[in-house]
């Protein structure tokens, strides 16, 4: 019987500002054993761990291809991504992991896919962008609409750009509270919908951010056209053990950390913004 | 296949040859004595340390005993542990982690698998257990700590004759027979015990006690006195239309008005056999060298249960007693194929103000605001 409680020690190869108290960390995982056989897919999570302070769930952002480096993008905001944004390069951190379900772009292959993210909420959705391409000829066009509150907000700017050049794609950011330099749309994101043409049959949408976004945004889409079923969020609650033991990232009869994070959207749609669940 | 079954009869007051055998076979054995006003599982030696002559009373919000002064062994129905604690530990050390120079080593503490033989269980015990089982044992991720202790275990069972006030396992069918998942069942008729095994290793126990068997009449009584107690319970769960109809009335009313009488204690999640939220805590030693990764059993009527950076996802009463019954009641259902409540009724008891479920739910299902409800009690005093 594996035990899935042992944490994995992984050293901080480096680590990258991106915006105040926001950092990636590249981490690689100290023994070799663990680190070759380790396989993740985009849109899955790890615990990580902080020595004598405890772990927390966060997303992993870096290519499924290049397993052995395991990007996670941190904001000090607890008690343990606090401690996180401690460390420097050389520290050495704990990973248990990956954990839930990814992405669904086997199901994407061959379709548009339009990404709607917002604020830190894009984390979780990058390792799928880039996925999609290092295999662009398998997918349609890519739309990717993206809101921030402030321009300060916008983490991975020069993927952004590096994202628009690309050949049949459409890269829309959007923030609320801009400042001069802003020469996006101003407003949420879920206005720039109007601004893009979307083949609603053919299109599968992935969704990331805070949940009153995708309250608002979903409806939008349906109304568009597009099945709930062609509808893909990201969704978050906490979570201790990612194996849905332990009982805290329950949404209805889910387990977020186990049958989640990504999850189709009729199958939650019953309990999405009910209060207190 | 009752009849079939192989019983055996032992006179009450041989009950110690039971005890001697389990411990012949290297049983630490755990029953029920009584400590401050309470029936706990302890360590016993002899038959004087189990609860002879008491009884329980138990209501809304109460618990009593009562010494009888009669020979009666398992007279008490149950106190507020079930058999979560002894594979569900209430604090269970998974890891220690001991600081390197290239980091930390991590290594993990499983416990020990003690053979345990716990005498006394009841089937609403059983079937919590079994409820554990389902989620610690079958899924993809066993829980190996879980599997350590689980592993040890020898579970005597006792049928139950008598039915409290806050019993409602014959609507459950969780009991008051215990159908499984023991190695032994009791059943305590007046001066005899009848012994039933349920698996390989309580059929071997059997057959090392040499009793003589129990005849086709002392085996009907028995079941007479089994489902006189079912009968005799006062309260009832229809759990019919779940788990839908629960997840209908997440607006009903009736919330706001359970939620004001709810303490958010987490009494109701201590003691039910099944609940099994756990949080983690990280305890360093002084030196920073080195430390304790634990789980400890946690409540979803804490503050911290929802708690997502800056962001509580139940932060009332309402929102975090609604999250309980809704679990426990309804998608309990649809993630483990078994409704999450066995009948004991220890949520009942242990409730410092009361809050009983089988009212909670026929009010939360019924259209409108609460209807009055009228109950026959019967007061075991």
């Amino acid at each position: 019987m594996t035990n899935p409680y042992v944490i994995q020690p992984a050293t901080i190869v480096e680590k990258i500002r991106e915006a105040e108290h926001i950092h990636t960390y590249r981490l690689q995982l100290v023994d070799e054993e663990v680190r070759r056989t380790f396989r993740f897919k985009a849109g899955q999570f790890n615990m990580v761990y902080v020595f004598g302070v405890g772990e927390v769930a966060i997303s992993i952002v870096s290519d499924p291809d290049e397993p052995e480096f395991l990007n996670h993008t941190i904001r000090a905001v607890g008690r343990i991504t606090k401690a996180i944004a401690a460390l420097q390069s050389g520290d050495v951190l704990g990973i248990r992991g990956p954990f839930g379900q990814g992405w669904p772009l086997d199901e994407a292959r061959g379709r548009n896919v339009v990404i709607v993210t917002g604020g830190l909420g894009c984390a979780p959705v990058v390792g799928a962008i880039e996925y999609i391409f290092k295999r662009r000829e398998q997918y349609g066009s890519i739309k990717i609409l993206h809101g921030v509150k402030t321009p300060h907000d916008l983490l991975y700017r020069e993927r952004f750009d590096q994202w628009r050049r690309a050949p049949d794609t459409e890269v829309l950011l959007a923030s609320g509270q801009p400042d001069k330099t802003w020469s996006y749309h101003i407003g949420v994101v879920t206005e720039l919908f109007e601004e893009v043409a979307i083949d609603s049959m053919k299109s599968i949408v992935l969704m990331c951010g805070p949940e009153i976004m995708m309250r608002l945004g979903v409806p939008i889409l349906m109304r568009r056209g597009i099945p709930e079923t062609a509808i893909y969020l990201s969704l978050e609650r906490h979570m201790e053990c990612g194996i849905g033991l332990c009982g805290h990232c329950q949404m209805g009869p889910y387990f977020l950390c186990k049958d989640g994070p990504v999850m189709r959207y009729d199958r939650v749609a019953q309990w999405l913004g009910q209060t207190g669940v | 296949m009752a009849m079939a079954r192989e019983i055996g009869v032992l006179p009450r007051v041989d009950l110690q040859r039971l005890l001697d055998a389990l411990s012949a076979k290297g049983y630490r054995i755990v029953g029920p004595t009584v400590r401050d006003g309470a029936v706990v599982w302890e360590t016993v030696r002899s038959v004087s340390d189990l609860p002879v002559g008491w009884r329980d009373h138990q209501e809304p919000g109460r618990y009593r005993l009562e010494q009888t002064g009669s020979q009666e062994v398992f007279g008490v129905v149950h106190g507020p542990q079930s058999l979560k604690q002894f594979v569900f530990a209430p604090r269970e050390p998974l890891l220690q982690i001991e600081r390197t120079k290239d980091g930390f080593v991590t290594r993990p503490t499983l416990p020990q698998s003690e053979k345990v033989a716990i005498i006394g269980a009841r089937a609403c015990d059983l079937a919590g257990l079994a409820v554990q089982d389902r989620i610690f044992l079958k899924d993809f991720h066993s829980d190996p700590y879980y599997a350590a202790r689980r592993e040890g275990l020898f579970l005597v069972a006792v049928n139950c004759t008598r039915a409290l006030n806050t019993c409602f396992c014959a609507s459950m069918e969780t009991g008051p027979r215990a159908k499984h998942g023991f190695d032994l069942a009791l059943s305590e008729l007046d001066d005899q015990l009848l012994i039933e095994a349920g698996s390989e290793a309580g059929r071997d126990l059997l057959s090392n006690l040499c009793l003589s068997r129990g005849s086709e009449q002392l085996s009907a009584e028995a079941a007479t006195r089994v489902d006189a107690c079912a009968q005799s319970q006062v309260r009832r769960l229809d759990h019919s239309r779940l788990p839908q109809a629960l997840y209908d009335a997440h607006e009903h009313p009736r919330w706001d008005e359970v939620a004001s009488r709810c303490l958010a204690c987490t009494n109701c999640t201590m003691v039910c056999p099944t609940c099994f939220c756990h949080t983690v805590e990280e305890t360093p030693d002084l030196s920073y060298q080195h430390t304790t990764h634990a789980r400890l059993w946690d409540s979803c009527f804490t503050q911290e249960h929802g708690y997502i950076h800056g962001k509580n996802m139940r932060p009332t009463i309402k929102d975090r007693y609604r999250m309980w019954l809704t679990h426990k009641l309804a998608s309990w259902i649809d993630q483990f194929g078994a409704s999450g409540c066995v009948g004991c009724g220890r949520c009942i008891t242990w409730c410092p103000v009361g809050i009983d479920l089988t009212e909670e739910l026929p009010a939360l299902l019924s259209p409108g605001i609460q209807p009055s409800i009228v109950r026959q009690r019967v007061d075991g005093m």
